[in-house]
């Protein structure tokens, strides 16, 4: 289960990045943004690794603040007025963020393909609005606290979907999966509890009120949720960043280059499946709850397979095994229908067809991961080619010192 | 933290306890009606597992777009059929008409699911054979396929199911521990029953058959040894697909309005678990797995008392046969099953 073949890493790695650069100079698919996003990461990522680390923290740090200025400053020709509402669709971008990057341990760094993510997703949205909405007859917790809640249950529902499923093998996984996303939606409709298509109404906020006595995380108001994803999704990047820099990272990693390999160099390949699903899970609920806060309202309907399945197009659209790339790709199948209007209802056709051709084409998505080099270690990547350009290679040190596995 | 959840799980018992029940005196009663709709269900689900099968013995890969093939043949007998007058209510044919009728509906149905397979394996497959691509990548681009033919459908006939076509009143034929099997029932079993036969027998027998079996168990020696691989891997999707525009067929005789954009996608997906069940890659295990599942969908119908419930209890026994017995009850390959 690779999603980059290759006997020997170090050797696909060069030729994946003279392919990449090739390829950045010609014209990529998807919008202008994802082409400039894509040309600068294509031909200056080799320059962004040589920078020193002092440089890229500040060049983050603009990226950062601008993230967070987005909804304010509106930007006119990214902005998605006057058909939706910028700062929601910012909050619909940063939630699809997030769960793309959420998905992207479990698809792009174990190698495990989860059709049924939405299931996780519901699980979340339905923690959120059964301990917050006063529809619901259960004890009702502060809306703050059902996103580790909601966390810790979707987690949990991670180990006990991934415990029997995921001493299969590949393919088999997916089918399970999707499996789990259709019961899930369809054990929404019939239990009493979960309310189908009723649903739950007026799910609980953050606190606090504006100087006009309005709640400053009202449903309509997309700033300040914007605000409280991205802060989580920034969290979350740091916590995966360092999982995949790992023993952890570099487990699943093996796992998904060669699962029989990395069992045989005595990596306990389930225990590290079932981490990667929970985690996996953990995220994708926490999105949820997020997401269904902001809307303000749960039924039955938005959890469909549908979706699943654009949760994994924004997965390999992006690139599977690169967060940034992940953030992107969630972005950009949150953004596109939500900007081109024209366009929304050909949406599914759109991505559809954008999975084909990206597997076809470019079967590493938009940003190719140098999913490899963090791997094997860029620490040794750096060494071999210090030596073949005969460059010091002082400056890119990967964190973890490892070389191998 | 364990108080919430000790007050949370009480909750969620004992809120309402009736969505679950077990309602055994219904089963016992509707046990025979309930047998012969779910092996009439479950012929269905064996034609379009044979596509499955076939594909995945010969290249290792779940045809995720395959539901979209039979999709396409069930479109193609609704066209067919509204072409030909049929509607709502059952026509007023003789025998011979509406058999004539039937089979021209049938070859359109194989033609456009036949069609829709070859187009698939050329423009979405065959270029990934080309890169000796990694499975996952094929995997997705089956999703891709999938979605791509879905909505293009919903896109030219929108979400809304097509008419209603009835092609014929179903009448009693016998009786059996007093449930009355009728014809349409029977049509389908044997039917499917016979297909299956002789897709059985094709594989096992013929030329073709024997090259199949030859790359589903080693490519590169069948190759080798003459076989000429392409030619056997289109064959192969070409079969899938005849199989599937025959289950197309019958599953509008079956369901009347169930012809819509996104109609095939449960029944691709319980198709293939019918597959797994009975051994993918297995030929009789499609047969076997596809009765069973239509079988257990049912009882599990009647025994939980909602219609919903047919799904969920495909799925949990999909997981089940995963967990006891990976490799399907029949478990062999396609490649290893002796002529």
């Amino acid at each position: 289960m690779s999603m980059v073949d290759g006997p020997t890493p170090l050797h696909t790695a060069k030729a994946d990045q003279a392919a990449e650069d090739r390829e950045a100079v010609g014209t990529p698919p998807g919008s202008s943004a994802a082409a400039r996003r894509k040309g600068w990461f294509g031909g200056l990522g080799e320059k962004w690794q040589e920078l020193p680390r002092q440089k890229q923290w500040a060049v983050l740090i603009i990226v950062v603040v601008l993230a967070y200025l987005l909804p304010v400053i509106n930007p006119p020709l990214i902005s998605t007025e006057p058909g939706n509402d910028f700062p929601l669709a910012c909050q619909t971008m940063a939630v699809w963020a997030l769960v793309a990057v959420g998905l992207n341990v479990v698809i792009g760094y174990a190698g495990l393909l989860d059709l049924g993510y939405i299931a996780f997703f519901a699980v979340g949205s339905y923690v959120a609005a059964m301990l917050t909405s006063p529809d619901s007859t259960f004890l009702k917790i502060p809306y703050l606290w059902t996103i580790p809640v909601a966390m810790a249950v979707t987690m949990f529902f991670g180990v006990l979907l991934g415990v029997p499923t995921l001493r299969l093998r590949g393919d088999y996984l997916a089918i399970v999966t999707l499996g789990f996303g259709e019961i899930v939606r369809i054990l929404a409709t019939i239990i009493p509890a979960m309310k189908g298509q009723v649903g739950f109404q007026n799910l609980g906020h953050p606190p606090g009120l504006d100087a006009h006595g309005v709640p400053i995380f009202a449903n309509s108001n997309g700033t300040p949720w914007y605000w409280l994803t991205l802060t989580i999704l920034i969290i979350v990047l740091l916590l995966a960043g360092n999982l995949e820099r790992s023993r952890v990272g570099r487990n699943w990693i093996a796992i998904r280059e060669d699962e029989d390999a990395a069992e045989t160099m005595g990596v306990p390949t389930f225990k590290y499946k079932v981490w990667a699903f929970a985690i996996g899970a953990g995220i994708g609920g926490m999105s949820g709850a997020l997401m269904s806060g902001q809307v303000g309202f749960v039924n039955n309907q938005k959890f469909d397979v549908v979706t699943s399945v654009l949760f994994v197009a924004a997965v390999v659209l992006g690139g599977a095994g690169n967060k940034v790339g992940a953030i992107l790709g969630g972005a950009l199948v949150a953004y596109i229908p939500l900007r081109f209007t024209a366009i929304a209802d050909y949406k599914y056709l759109i991505f559809g067809l954008a999975l084909c051709l990206i597997m076809i084409f470019r079967s590493h998505g938009l940003l190719a991961a140098r999913q490899q080099l963090l791997a094997y270690g860029r620490h040794a990547y750096n060494e071999v080619k210090a030596r073949t350009d005969a460059k010091s290679a002082k400056a890119k040190a990967a964190p973890g010192k490892e070389a191998s596995l | 933290m364990i108080p919430t959840l000790l007050t949370v799980l009480p909750a969620l018992s004992t809120d309402d306890n009736s969505w679950i029940t077990f309602d055994i005196p219904s089963l016992i009663q509707n046990f025979w009606s309930a047998t012969f709709d779910g092996l009439t269900f479950g012929s269905i689900y064996a034609l379009v597992a044979l596509g499955y099968t076939l594909v995945y013995g010969v290249l290792n890969l779940i045809n995720f777009a395959h539901s979209e093939v039979f999709i396409m043949g069930c479109y193609g007998v609704w066209f067919t059929l509204s072409f030909l007058g049929f509607g709502p209510s059952a026509p007023n044919l003789s025998l011979g008409s509406i058999v004539v009728n039937l089979l021209l509906a049938l070859i359109v149905a194989v033609c456009a699911s036949a069609l829709t397979a070859f187009v698939l394996e050329r423009l979405a497959y065959k270029p990934l054979r080309k890169r000796n691509a990694p499975r996952l990548v094929f995997l997705i681009t089956a999703i891709g396929a999938s979605f791509t033919i879905q909505y293009t459908i919903f896109l030219v006939r929108g979400p809304v199911p097509e008419q209603a076509l009835t092609m014929f009143k179903p009448t009693p034929i016998f009786d059996v521990f007093g449930t009355i099997v009728d014809s349409q029932q029977l049509l389908i079993v044997i039917a499917a029953v016979i297909m299956m036969v002789v897709t059985e027998r094709f594989i096992s027998k013929s030329r073709t058959g024997r090259g199949i079996r030859a790359v589903a168990q080693d490519p590169d020696t069948a190759t080798l040894m003459g076989v000429n691989k392409e030619k056997i891997i289109i064959t192969t999707f070409v079969i899938g697909g005849i199989l599937a525009g025959a289950a197309a067929l019958f599953y509008v005789m079956k369901i009347p309005s169930g012809v819509q954009y996104n109609g095939g996608f449960i029944l691709g997906i319980k198709a293939f678990a019918a597959a797994v069940l009975g051994g993918i890659g297995n030929v009789r295990g499609a047969l076997l797995g596809g009765l069973l599942l239509g079988l257990i969908g049912n009882y599990g119908q009647i025994l939980l008392g909602n219609s919903q419930w047919t799904d969920v209890v495909a799925f949990v026994v999909l997981v089940l046969v995963l967990l006891l017995r990976p490799e399907g009850i029949l478990g062999t390959s396609l490649g290893r099953s002796r002529a």
